[in-house]
């Protein structure tokens, strides 16, 4: 795997995994992250250049308006006649309702393709999400990733919804009138143009540090939501241990940060509105002040000065909405490149040769001299080696810590190998797909993640296509059955993500049951039972011979009862197989296993 | 409006500022409207009056004012930013310290996602409600105000004819409003869901890989975004038509001044200069007018989240220190008795987890409960600490009932090692030492050996200070319940709960625990769930559940007379394939 470069560690920690892809990068340049936001404009296109195509039309009409008034006016004066009125004013009005008519129609038509433009970024952000490696999610706040894909994409929404048509409307006055400008007298136009330069440059100038605010605010917000997000999630530790004022301190740091940072970034932000408004002024009494000396001296007539100041007013007004927009889409890039830099992210990848399809899986399992480290300085699995034959229930045994999950992390590849090849009825699972891989792979965690939705749907995401008597019949063989017939609402009741109606135990089984209906050639249990009382236990067990005849499984428990019964037991110890063979065996041996076995009966002797 | 005017107590330590942001407002937009004035004046007196001087000064006198409105306007902005600032951060952790109170029972019943969309996003309206409403909030009705006296002193029979147009944009300002509101409820709710999608997701993304779901997950995850999407589609259309439909009354108030006013022109009864001016008025109510539909749709979805904010802060937590709560203090060890307590999770309507338990755990002994998985177990050890209330009878620690205890002081003597053992991000000693953040390195080296963590701890790089990722997503399963042993073993509590806490530990460390365990003394009381033999071989009493009742009660050895389910947990431990002289051999000491 391309190993990345190490971005900053947000909660300043000595640890770098660099070899397993994880913390974010710090935020890229931001023309790029603009180019990269332009193509989720694309699809629109059609509605795009509708929209533009109506913007000219009705600030067209927005001219016509007015100069219609005058028509009106010049008619009562000329001929102190009534009688054309009514027909102008009708003319004025069918104008009018059109003017407002197109304008809110490009207003809607704008919003719903910026909202729809933004739900394909977070859709295309969440995919890419999906796709990264497990490491990624070890290594970076659950509640930081959460405000990417939220708070982020916020921004973008907040700076672009409404702004685009302002930003086209706003353009065409200026050129109209800076059209009418030099028509009518050219040096005052080209004098009155330099306002241009020095709007443009203040806004840069206030632009440099909205850009560094609004960074150092969404960066300050990704930050505090990992705090809120710890907080929550742990709350039930915190209140155990009395210690929610630990949490609150984390939270007020945070907070104090992100209010800091708000402060900044939007002193800077709205400041541009009043100072360029105040910059208009200055323009305008400027354009008043040369205009009346010119006017003084006879260089030019009242009139044109009259015109000018009006005119002047009316320039200055796009000159700051364009300005404002500019600043405002400073937030939106903050956002866009915290979002950039997941997408940048390597996903997991999967080897460019040959992908090689596993097809029908006989469940032949080879560790050949497999070494693995999460640290590169500390060695996890050194130089393991074993094979698990089809049909073999494989028990993986050793002290707390000695690599058991690590060889289930490597067998899945949430996590790659650094040597040695791990084979699938001879295939290196680097050559393979990773979800063809994870296909063949049923997988039972401890902690029996559900997610919200009914216990049916829970059981049903192993395999989706399964029926409602599958499903159940799923949670038979897991010993589920009985106690969800108890639940409120059966296999109806809703679930949730750390509801206290379940145990650890009935988890334990759901996760089972959604295991069994996804049948899968390997089945894998890691602590899959370790909640579950031992007579139930012992009857999953013998649905599970009964499912797992001519498929491989591994089995990793503590409970040495579990795994008594199994083909091959591998002893883990320290990275390394210390022993194998079979319960009896391995027994007579007196060798570790031994002293692991008997240590379970030991406190009765003491 | 309700929740918002409790809200606005959240703006009252800011009153002072907020006016002063006001007042600097108000004098900006005089300034600002000084400025025609003085143009006026530089025309038709300077100019006209060839008046050289008066050009001259009535200049300067503008730049002085232009100068001055930059300090005002940069003063508006700091003071509505820093209050708009202020009360959102307040808001948060007003939010965040009520959501801490929460109890069990509470939390079970909310989503972190949820309650993370109120924390950031509802608050963020609320605060874009204060800031827009001080920068602008004074600025609108000012402008509109002033338009309207000199709409009146042009001409008052027009300025009569406008009346219905002031009405309409009232109305329609206000019809925007309330419409406005409960639209962008409804999106605030889609992004609660689509929150929870995203953080479900994130949580459970192994088993998300491991069943090859990521199709599944981004169809679900499309559906949230699509639903949210749909509403804010539906709430921005309606507010891009707010601003169109207010200048179309402003336009169509232009044709009627022109249209009423012409035939008035014939007759003289008005001057075709009072009309121009008279609609160029109309005409500058527009901006106002514009703003005002920025206002109102921020105030609408302010309402809205300050609404949603409100419910938060306005829940109350389940469990609560009663009134005359006294502090517990235990001298000596303490003696823990169930006396007929029956619970369940959802009311008195719901079945009942627990069915009148009744037990004693006497002074410094060690009781064990065993039993099938969803027995209740959990929900037993639970009651101690008061994370839940019983729904009948009563938990007595030392006589004294739980519930008329204050919670902190009920705490402070029970020390609990959860089935899930959670770590928190930051340094192993760190987590060790969490329930007491002052603890000697001696403690924590003292608890670590206890807890048979002090070996594999000292074989990480950097020992104590490694750290220790989100969730403790580093360690392995057996590592972190070690670590959470220590965690609690620290406080040296009088009473000690372990929650089925050594399930992923291997058997040989688990003797060693216990042994360490025994050393400790005869000062604590434990209570532990369990479900291997081994675990509950050496307690005082062993309790078996079944269906939330106790079915046996004793030590292994009675119970091993006795029982016939203990019976049956004791030969599944052993295996089909246990050894027969093994057995015996343990059996008969």
């Amino acid at each position: 795997m391309n190993p990345l470069p190490a971005g900053r560690d947000v909660r300043g920690g000595p640890q770098q995994r660099g070899l397993h892809v994880g913390k974010i990068e710090a935020a890229q340049n931001p023309k790029s992250a603009l180019v990269r936001l332009l193509p989720y404009l694309r699809p629109f296109k059609t509605s795009i250049v509708w929209v533009l195509g109506l913007v000219v039309l009705y600030t067209f009409l927005g001219l016509v308006g007015p100069y219609l008034m005058g028509v009106a006016i010049d008619q009562l004066l000329r001929t102190k006649l009534s009688v054309g009125l009514a027909r102008v004013s009708v003319i004025m009005l069918v104008v009018y309702v059109l003017y407002n008519v197109l304008q809110a129609v490009s207003g809607r038509v704008m919003a719903s393709v910026s909202q729809r433009a933004l739900k394909q970024l977070r859709g295309d952000l969440f995919s890419h999400v999906q796709r990264l490696p497990v490491s990624f999610f070890d290594q970076n706040q659950a509640g930081d990733l959460l405000s990417r894909l939220t708070n982020d994409i916020d921004a973008i929404n907040q700076a672009i919804s409404q702004n685009v048509t302002t930003l086209v409307a706003s353009l065409l006055s200026m050129v109209g009138i800076v059209v009418a400008m030099f028509v009518l007298n050219y040096w005052l136009a080209l004098a009155s143009l330099l306002v241009v330069p020095i709007m443009f440059w203040f806004t840069r100038f206030v632009a440099r540090y909205t850009r560094k605010g609004f960074r150092d605010l969404q960066r300050d917000l990704g930050q505090l939501n990992g705090v809120m997000e710890e907080a929550i999630s742990g709350q039930r530790t915190s209140h155990a241990f009395r210690r929610k004022d630990a949490a609150t301190d984390a939270f007020r740091r945070g907070n104090q940060q992100v209010f800091a940072a708000g402060v900044y970034a939007n002193s800077y932000a709205l400041l541009l509105m009043p100072i360029t408004s105040v910059l208009g002024n200055l323009f305008v009494i400027v354009l008043a002040g040369l205009g009346g000396w010119l006017a003084l001296s006879g260089l030019v007539s009242v009139g044109i000065i009259a015109t000018f100041i009006s005119y002047g007013q009316s320039f200055v007004q796009p000159l700051r909405q364009i300005a404002n927009l500019y600043n405002s889409i400073q937030a939106a890039l903050a956002g866009a490149e915290r979002i950039f830099a997941i997408v940048d992210l390597a996903p997991e990848l999967d080897a460019p040769a040959e992908l090689v399809s596993l097809g029908e899986v006989r469940g032949d399992v080879i560790f050949d001299h497999v070494r693995f480290s999460y640290l590169p300085e500390v060695p996890v699995l050194q130089d393991l080696s074993f094979e698990a034959k089809p049909g073999q229930v494989v028990a993986l045994v050793g002290p707390t810590g000695a690599g058991k999950t690590t060889i289930i992390n490597l067998l899945t590849r949430f996590y790659e190998i650094n040597g040695g090849t791990v084979r699938i009825d001879g295939t290196d699972i680097r050559s393979v797909k990773k979800q063809d891989l994870r296909r063949n792979l049923g997988l039972v965690l401890q902690d029996g993640f559900l997610f919200s939705g009914s216990v049916l749907d829970n059981i049903r995401y192993g395999r989706l296509s399964a029926s409602d008597s599958e499903v159940m019949e799923a949670a038979k063989l897991a010993e589920a059955d009985a106690f969800i017939r108890l639940l409120p609402k059966g296999y109806e009741t809703q679930l949730s993500e750390r509801a206290g109606n379940l145990s650890q135990g009935q988890r334990q089984l759901l996760a089972i049951a959604r295991a069994i209906l996804a049948d899968p050639a390997i089945l894998i249990l890691d602590e899959a039972t370790s909640s579950v009382d031992t007579r139930t236990e012992v009857r999953i067990q013998r649905a599970f011979l009964n499912l797992m005849r001519g498929r491989t499984s591994f089995v990793i428990a503590h409970r040495l009862s579990t795994i008594a019964d199994a083909d091959q037991i591998l002893v883990i110890e320290h990275g390394a197989l210390a022993e194998s063979g079979k319960h009896a065996d391995l027994l007579a041996r007196r060798g570790v296993y031994h002293r692991l076995y008997t240590s379970q009966f030991k406190g009765e002797a003491i | 409006m309700g929740p918002l005017r409790k809200l606005l107590r959240f703006a009252k330590p800011y009153t002072k500022q907020s006016l002063l942001a006001l007042l600097l407002l108000t004098t900006l937009v005089v300034l600002d409207l000084s400025i025609p004035r003085l143009i006026q004046s530089l025309i038709d007196r300077g100019i006209e009056g060839h008046d050289r001087a008066l050009v001259i000064h009535t200049s300067l006198l503008m730049l002085g004012v232009s100068v001055l409105s930059i300090f005002v306007a940069v003063g508006n902005n700091n003071l509505s930013v820093m209050v708009g600032e202020s009360v959102s951060r307040d808001l948060r952790e007003a939010l965040f310290l009520k959501i801490q109170t929460f109890s069990y029972g509470n939390l079970d019943q909310q989503k972190t996602g949820q309650l993370m969309v109120r924390l950031t996003s509802d608050t963020g309206a609320v605060q874009r409600l204060l800031q827009v409403s001080l920068r602008i909030g004074t600025r609108a009705p000012l402008l509109m105000l002033g338009s309207l006296v000199l709409m009146i002193t042009t001409s008052p029979t027009l300025a009569l004819t406008m009346l219905p147009l002031l009405g309409v944009t009232s109305v329609a300002i206000v019809f925007f409003l309330v419409k406005m509101e409960p639209m962008f409820r409804i999106v605030q709710q889609k992004l609660d869901r689509m929150n929870s999608v995203l953080q479900e997701n994130i949580a459970g993304i192994r088993l998300v890989k491991a069943f090859v779901r990521e199709p599944f997950e981004g169809q679900r995850f499309e559906v949230a975004n699509q639903a949210y999407t749909a509403e804010s589609v539906k709430v921005m259309e309606f507010s891009a038509v707010m601003p169109a439909t207010l200048t179309l009354c402003v336009n169509i108030g232009v044709v009627v001044v022109i249209w009423a006013g012409g035939p008035e022109s014939v007759q003289g009864k008005l001057s075709v200069g009072q009309i121009v001016a008279f609609t160029n008025y109309l005409l500058t109510t527009m901006t106002p007018l514009v703003m005002m539909t920025l206002l109102s749709s921020v105030w609408a979805s302010g309402i809205a989240s300050a609404k949603r904010v409100d419910e938060v802060l306005s829940a109350v937590p389940e469990i609560m220190d009663a009134p005359n709560a006294l502090s517990l203090s235990i001298d000596g060890a303490a003696r823990i008795e169930f006396e007929h307590v029956t619970f369940s999770y959802g009311g008195a309507s719901a079945d009942s987890v627990l069915k009148d338990i009744s037990f004693v755990a006497e002074p410094g002994k060690t009781v064990a409960i065993l039993g099938a998985t969803g027995a209740g177990k959990s929900t037993l050890v639970k009651l101690i600490p008061r994370f839940y209330d019983v729904s009948a009878g009563r938990v007595l620690i030392n006589g004294i009932d739980v519930r008329t205890v204050t919670e902190d002081s009920l705490l402070a003597q029970i020390a609990i090692v959860p089935q899930e053992s959670l770590l928190f991000s930051g340094t192993v000693r760190d987590n060790i030492r969490y329930g007491q953040p002052s603890a000697s390195e001696q403690q924590v080296l003292e608890a670590a050996r206890a807890a048979q963590a002090h070996d594999f701890i000292s074989e990480l790089e950097h020992g104590y200070d490694s750290r220790v990722e989100q969730r403790g997503a580093n360690f392995s399963g057996g590592q972190r319940q070690r670590i959470a042993l220590a965690r609690a073993l620290l406080l040296r509590t009088k009473i000690l709960i372990l929650d089925d806490s050594t399930s992923a530990v291997d058997v040989e460390t688990e003797t060693h625990i216990q042994r360490a365990l025994a050393e400790l003394g005869q000062t604590q009381t434990r209570v532990v769930v369990a479900q291997r033999i081994s675990t509950v071989l050496r307690a005082d009493k062993i309790i078996v559940l079944d269906e939330g009742r106790t079915v046996a009660e004793g030590n292994h050895h009675t119970l091993l007379q006795t029982s016939r389910i203990y019976q049956e947990i004791y030969s599944s431990q052993l295996g089909n394939a246990g050894l027969p002289a093994l057995r015996e051999e343990q059996v008969s000491l």
